[in-house]
């Protein structure tokens, strides 16, 4: 068994030695499956960039209240005496203002982005004092808040940075008004970083919305309450709604946007994956067929060909670690907190995010690039140990 | 003929080499083809939009309505042809994955506005004739199994019924199809009459209008016009080409041509090299037969020709059968079960790839030709 260990050693010693001699194909087979984890980590990372914004906007005690049927914040409807009765309900966590609950009015409105100059849908939501309250990473990070019953608003750090317009000083045309931005704010890296924020009362006249809302956010006592302020809200004659927890509620938002760029990264990076498998094959073909007397010397001399099989495999999937790593870490360089915007399919708003470059994707990219090297490598390793030690040593 | 059976013999030296080559090669013309389809989903309709059409919307934002009376003064305007409404639904069947867009049309003029839409005579009339039907694009009905007579529940968020309800049931009566490939069948139209009626809020106020211009040259000015018209009202408007609407609205997803843009040059530039690499390997292991070649009477330019076409015989097969799968994977059908309205790979887009082909062969093969080229007939032989 000794024996056996100190040959793989050596023969796999011997072969990445001589791995310098086959510079130009070891290197076309490394940067190909470098590229290959480049474009699935970075693909993926735009998934695991939106989800993050979503996942981050919840906190584990915290629920909406949206009308029943509606899947959405833009679908729903609730009238200034359903959110009275909301805000009563038990289970609500309070402050010395009052109730933790949150009426908002959702819409949109459409302002340039910056990186195409065409119009977006750039979420502007109505709010009432209770709403910095239910959000715990609310902070102003730049000017003032605005002033209630003013017509100013303040902007996500996201919405700042990805539509034209936002900062300081300048102001939002709303029909025949213009609004000042008198603010910045940021929520942790939440969804609410990409909105644009407004007195309710001052938003409501200028969609003709009347004394409606769409939504109630609330912060309840604890993360149990929930199911006594579901039940009170939904069996409440008076009320024809639907209570979920915030996390469900991002979740079921992010589903679609999530399943559909992991589905095609992943189609993309399989196809990508199954022509570098083809060019590692390649390699490790010309690498063996170029040390064929060399194999076979070894052979002759004594060696088994286990460790002949596993010392082929050993280089190509060095060469496969290496080229995952160089592809990875240029995906985390290039893509890591990239932010860029796209469009939330269920509320018709846009959202902003960061590409996510995160520790299990990085992982998953090597361990991709390796599943790529052991085929590569296996298939020469057996033709390599199978040669007839006497034929080989004749060819040239 | 000598040099196509010089080339032939050449591939065949070895023959797995050869085959990785060409598969590898094959996987990349696969990437081009199905990526071109998945951005040509994403744009949807850019191509195929109407170039006299335009598109006004309130200037603040979408959500927000329009007045009907809108109509007759947008065709007061110099220059406008027609001019006809819809607006959003927002409806949910089934289950809210089932996404697809609903929208109120005043019949008659949809016939009019959108000749692309192509509907038998007999269904054209069904729908003129039945209030509660709708006509529905032929990629929608096969999605969901539908056929004429079906009737079919819609669970509105947005427009509750005079009666307090919130289903509404259509009836199928009218199937419409493309006139091209690029047009979308993946529409539900409701009758506007139908809808003003029995909606319990909102009547008269529609979400956009679709205008035809007599002069496309003069749709920017047209546009200007209207815009002009209803400056300073309550509500104001914001007119652009239809073709510019729809890219602005693909903008919002992301810019999804740059992203496919950068896979496909990652795609290339590997498959480049491991194709540059394998023309490398031939030309180095049989320098000594190329000096054979010319020591017997063959020309420089004539090896570097030889080594050339092997490029080309290399690429041209695994670019062919790349493209010919690509096609036969988008033909199976979007990878997202009907979410895109349209999913198929553009003759021009092909034509692209065969360009793509050539160009690849000549970047792969050039430096390990011109190396043909140069070998001195006596240095070679020695080695």
């Amino acid at each position: 068994m000794f024996n056996w260990i100190s040959q793989v050693f050596s023969v796999t010693q011997f072969s990445i030695r001589s791995l310098p001699q086959r510079k130009g194909s070891s290197a076309a087979a490394l940067l190909g499956i470098a590229g290959v984890v480049a474009v699935m980590v970075g693909v993926l990372s735009i998934a695991q960039g939106v989800l993050k914004t979503m996942q981050s906007s919840a906190g584990e005690s915290s629920a909406i209240v949206l009308r029943s049927g509606a899947d959405s914040e833009m679908m729903s409807g609730l009238g200034g005496e359903d959110t009275r009765i909301i805000s009563e309900a038990p289970g609500i966590a309070r402050n010395e203002s009052g109730p933790l609950a949150s009426p908002e009015l959702f819409v949109v409105i459409n302002l340039p982005m910056r990186s195409t100059g065409t119009d977006a849908n750039v979420p502007l939501r109505g709010v009432q004092a209770p709403a910095m309250a239910v959000r715990e990473g609310f902070r102003m990070v730049e000017g003032r808040m605005f002033e209630w019953g003013l017509n100013e608003v303040i902007v996500g750090t996201g919405a700042k940075q990805q539509f034209a317009g936002l900062e300081i000083g300048s102001s939002i045309e709303v029909g025949q008004e213009r609004w000042p931005v008198v603010g910045v704010f940021d929520a942790d890296g939440g969804l609410s970083e990409s909105e644009i924020w407004v007195d309710a009362a001052v938003l409501q006249p200028a969609y003709r919305r009347g004394n409606s809302y769409q939504a109630v956010y609330a912060e309840l006592n604890s993360r149990d309450a929930f199911d006594q302020f579901k039940d009170a809200l939904t069996s409440d004659p008076r009320l024809n709604v639907k209570v979920m927890r915030q996390s469900e509620y991002y979740d079921s938002q992010s589903t679609t946007v999530y399943n559909l760029i992991t589905g095609l990264g992943t189609i993309i990076a399989v196809i990508m994956g199954l022509g570098a498998v083809f060019g590692a094959l390649n390699t490790m073909y010309t690498a063996v067929s170029s040390r064929t007397r060399e194999i076979a010397t070894l052979r002759a001399l004594g060696f088994r060909s286990g460790p002949v099989v596993i010392s082929v495999v050993s280089e190509s999937l060095l060469l496969a670690f290496a080229g995952g790593l160089i592809g990875a870490g240029l995906a985390w360089l290039a893509f890591d907190g990239y932010r860029a915007a796209t469009l939330n399919w269920a509320s018709f708003s846009a959202i902003t995010f960061a590409f996510d470059v995160n520790i299990a994707l990085l992982a998953k990219g090597i361990i991709f690039a390796m599943i790529i090297g052991l085929i590569g490598g296996l298939f020469p390793a057996i033709r390599a140990a199978r040669q007839p030690v006497a034929q080989a040593l004749r060819e040239l | 003929m000598k040099y196509l059976y010089l080339i032939f013999s050449s591939l065949k030296r070895k023959k797995l080499r050869t085959g990785l080559t060409i598969l590898s090669i094959m996987v990349a013309f696969i990437l081009f083809g199905y990526l071109t389809a998945i951005r040509q989903a994403f744009d949807a309709g850019v191509e195929v939009a109407g170039a006299d059409r335009l598109i006004v919307r309130h200037k603040v934002s979408i959500i927000q309505l329009l007045p009907q009376s809108y109509e007759a003064k947008i065709e007061s305007i110099d220059g406008v042809d027609n001019a006809t409404h819809s607006t959003w639904f927002g409806g949910i069947y089934q289950q809210p994955t089932n996404f697809f867009a609903q929208m109120p049309i005043v019949p008659e003029e949809l016939f009019d506005m959108f000749p692309e839409f192509i509907v038998s005579d007999e269904q054209k009339a069904a729908w003129l004739n039945t209030r509660s039907g709708v006509l529905v694009g032929r990629g929608l009905v096969d999605r969901f199994g539908w056929k004429l007579g079906d009737r079919i529940p819609i669970n509105a968020n947005i427009w509750r019924k005079k009666d307090g309800g919130r289903t509404w049931e259509f009836d199928l009566v009218a199937i419409y199809d493309g006139a091209e490939k690029g047009t979308d069948t993946s529409q539900f139209w409701i009758r506007y009459d139908f809808f003003d009626e029995t909606r319990a809020i909102g009547a008269g106020l529609v979400g956009w209008y679709t205008v035809r211009v007599s002069d496309p040259d003069k749709a920017a000015e047209v546009a200007a016009a209207i815009d002009a018209e209803f400056a300073n009202s309550a509500q104001e408007t914001k007119t652009e080409p239809e073709g510019a609407f729809i890219q602005g609205f693909a903008n919002q997803i992301g810019n999804i041509g740059f992203i496919i843009m950068s896979i496909m040059s990652a795609v290339f530039f590997t498959i480049l090299l491991v194709a540059g690499n394998t023309m490398a390997y031939t030309v180095r292991e049989r320098t000594n037969e190329l000096a054979v070649l010319k020591a017997i009477g063959f020309t420089d330019l004539g090896v570097l020709g030889l080594v050339l076409g092997e490029s080309f015989a290399l690429t041209f097969v695994g670019g062919v059968l790349g493209l010919g799968l690509a096609s036969m994977l988008v033909s199976l059908g979007d990878p997202t079960n009907g979410s895109f309205p349209v999913f198929y790979l553009p003759g021009s887009e092909l034509l692209l790839g065969f360009l793509l082909i050539v160009v690849m062969a000549f970047i792969a093969g050039i430096v390990p030709a011109l190396q043909a080229q140069k070998l001195q007939i006596a240095d070679a032989l020695r080695r």
